[in-house]
């Protein structure tokens, strides 16, 4: 790993939708996310800022144009690669917290840790119960994942993005569902996410006053970035 | 690996009664297919068995006959010597229906690899005197203690003891329905004449039932030296050397050979009982067809849960992909899923199969014919727990492939934007 290599990297990157109708949303972006940075990308509803995302995350596949993820080219990586990355190197927070009800909270962080194999299980729960702790959550650790409050389910997503220390956490309107004291607390974990752990952040959000207090505001607008 | 099944199991328990249900429909059918096939092949053993336990695979006998070749054929149909046969009603000239040199030819089959068993018999045509009237039959002259061993002699014979009839000579085994009309009992004497005049008296050892009422009302069983004194013929004298093969279906060809070989008349068990064996594949047929069904349809049981157990686990498998999990992986979770349901429910099938089978075995089953029989057949052989097993593995591995296969295309960013 190369400390000057940018984190995240996309060139001329194009997508475009054909169903229902023909629709270009992304137009030649550009973008590049250097270590331990802490950025949002703000922009109208339909800017395609989410679109962006999911390209960023190697989930979605169906565009033109070059990505690289830690200097590695992910558009021309297979599918199991790119399970690989955004195992290893990407944490995700969705705006549903998107946890596994049938499985307990601790389980939950556990697994993409497990499905990683670097360690043994034994210390995969041990990191995760570090974790849960310094997310305030460790209390609720063997709870299932359906019985915990909705912000402490979003603590629990990040706990399980942290869990195979990532590059990078992207999250996709990861406060959009929570009232002001719980936003208040998920900035205060990615802040110390971005300073302490010298990850980077890359956040999609329509909310100002959260963007403001990052370090950098991508503003999409039409599918170009503007800003 | 270990993570994928703890995984399938953890899935498995979120949607339990589901899983119990497609499961029960696999033990459900296993169960069946081998509790009908083991009933149905017992049957069958049982029904074979009747005549095929007691028919030898290759019979060779003497029949007396015309020579296929008269001496006027010889002569030839060219020529000045030229001649034509046309004569007519040849009879055999006079000669005993015995096989000849039969000493050496039982010596020369012992020695073959392929033969288990040579048994000498000797058919007698006689009639027994029950006072006034004269009732037609034959008396079988046999090796009693080779019978035992290869022909289940014993297991016909509803009173007396084999080895008292091996023994002892002038002594008779009637057939049931023959000592009914002769209202004869054991240690009776009965008078017995053969077709040349020859009288002789015969102590009564004991009975036997063959399963098949014409047969018993007709035939009896002797030794083989009193039925030789009976005919007043030499201790060499048989008509039929009856052999067992190891392997049965040799039969055809080593009666062929055996006839040229020793000039007798030969037949094989599959010519004489040819009706036997297709029955036999008919019912084996159908069972099987009724077993396989039963495991398609639990298959169709599965493979509709496993598509409901994946339409509501979407989330799931989004989050699974967006966390890192590859979509073999996913398509691994569920077809293990699926082998699991398949192999909780073949285990819990073969219990319940098994258990059916004992049942069905302790069913009371009392018919005449069958003097041995008190209870239903079944045969415990393993082939059927293996084929079942086998096939309802099979079935749920088809059956969990399709739905897993569309669990590992799921597309998760459609999943987590749509919602």
């Amino acid at each position: 790993m190369n400390t000057t290599t940018p984190v995240l990297h996309v060139e001329k990157v194009n997508r475009s939708f054909h169903d229902p109708v023909d629709l270009h949303v992304l137009k030649d972006v550009d973008l590049r996310v250097e270590r331990g940075e802490f950025v949002s990308i703000t922009g109208k509803s339909g800017c395609g800022k989410s679109t962006l995302l999911y390209i960023l995350s190697t989930m979605d596949t169906d565009y033109s144009g070059e990505l690289y993820i830690d200097g590695e080219a992910a558009h021309q990586a297979s599918k199991e690669r790119l399970a690989r990355i955004r195992n290893e190197k990407i944490g995700f927070v969705f705006q549903f917290h998107y946890l596994l009800p049938e499985f307990s909270v601790l389980h939950n962080v556990m697994l993409p840790g497990l499905k990683l194999g670097m360690k043994s299980s034994g210390e995969v729960e041990h990191r995760a119960m570090e974790l849960l702790h310094e997310l305030g959550i460790g209390d609720q650790a063997l709870k299932k994942a359906n019985q915990v409050s909705g912000g402490q389910k979003q603590r629990v997503a990040i706990a399980r993005a942290l869990i195979n220390d990532p590059l990078i956490i992207m999250g996709d309107e990861p406060t959009g569902n929570l009232d002001s004291q719980n936003t208040g607390i998920v900035f205060d974990i990615f802040r110390r996410i971005a300073n302490e752990h010298r990850r980077s952040l890359l956040i999609v959000t329509h909310d100002p006053d959260f963007a403001k207090r990052t370090d950098r505001i991508i503003e999409m607008d039409d599918g170009r970035i503007v800003r | 690996m270990r993570l994928l099944v703890t995984i399938a199991l953890t899935l498995l328990r979120a949607k339990l009664r589901q899983s119990i249900v497609a499961a029960g429909g696999v033990t459900f059918s296993i169960a069946m297919f081998v509790a009908l096939l083991g009933f149905m092949n017992g049957l069958n053993q049982l029904l074979d068995g009747l005549i095929l336990n007691r028919t030898p695979h290759v019979r060779l006998f003497n029949e007396l006959h015309i020579s296929a070749r008269q001496p006027v054929e010889r002569v030839g149909t060219q020529g000045d010597t030229a001649a034509h046969n046309f004569i007519r009603s040849l009879k055999p000239k006079d000669d005993l229906p015995r096989i000849r040199n039969a000493e050496a030819i039982m010596g020369a089959l012992g020695k073959d690899q392929r033969v288990l068993s040579v048994t000498p018999r000797l058919v007698a045509q006689v009639l027994f005197n029950v006072g006034t009237t004269d009732l037609t039959g034959q008396v079988f002259g046999v090796d009693v203690m080779k019978e035992v061993r290869y022909y289940m002699f014993q297991d016909y014979l509803v009173a007396g003891d084999p080895y008292d009839i091996a023994t002892s000579n002038n002594t008779i085994v009637l057939g049931k329905g023959l000592a009914d009309l002769m209202a004869a009992r054991i240690g009776d004497l009965v008078q017995v004449t053969t077709a040349s005049g020859e009288r002789t008296m015969l102590r009564v050892a004991g009975f036997f039932q063959s399963g098949i009422a014409e047969y018993d009302k007709v035939q009896s069983y002797a030794n083989i030296k009193t039925v030789q004194k009976l005919l007043r013929r030499p201790p060499s004298y048989y008509t039929d050397i009856n052999v067992k093969l190891h392997d049965l279906n040799k039969a055809p060809a080593l009666a062929k050979e055996l006839a040229t070989r020793f000039r007798v008349q030969a037949t094989d068990i599959q010519t004489a009982n040819a009706q036997f064996e297709t029955g036999t594949d008919v019912r084996t047929m159908i069972s099987y067809a009724v077993g396989i069904v039963l495991l398609i349809v639990a298959g169709f049981g599965i493979y509709n849960i496993l598509n409901m157990i994946i339409y509501e686990k979407l989330d799931t498998i989004a989050i699974l992909k967006a966390t890192g999990f590859s979509g073999s992986d996913v398509r691994r979770i569920f077809l293990l899923l699926s082998m699991i349901i398949g192999i909780v429910g073949a285990t819990g099938g073969l219990v319940l199969g098994i258990t059916l089978q004992h049942i069905i075995d302790n069913v009371p089953f009392n018919t005449a014919a069958l003097p041995t029989v008190d209870t239903f057949p079944v045969d415990f052989s393993a082939r059927y727990y293996f084929i079942a097993v086998s096939f309802a593995l099979a079935t749920t591995w088809v059956a969990g492939f399709f739905p897993a296969r569309k669990a590992a295309h799921v597309d998760p960013v459609e999943i987590i934007r749509g919602k």
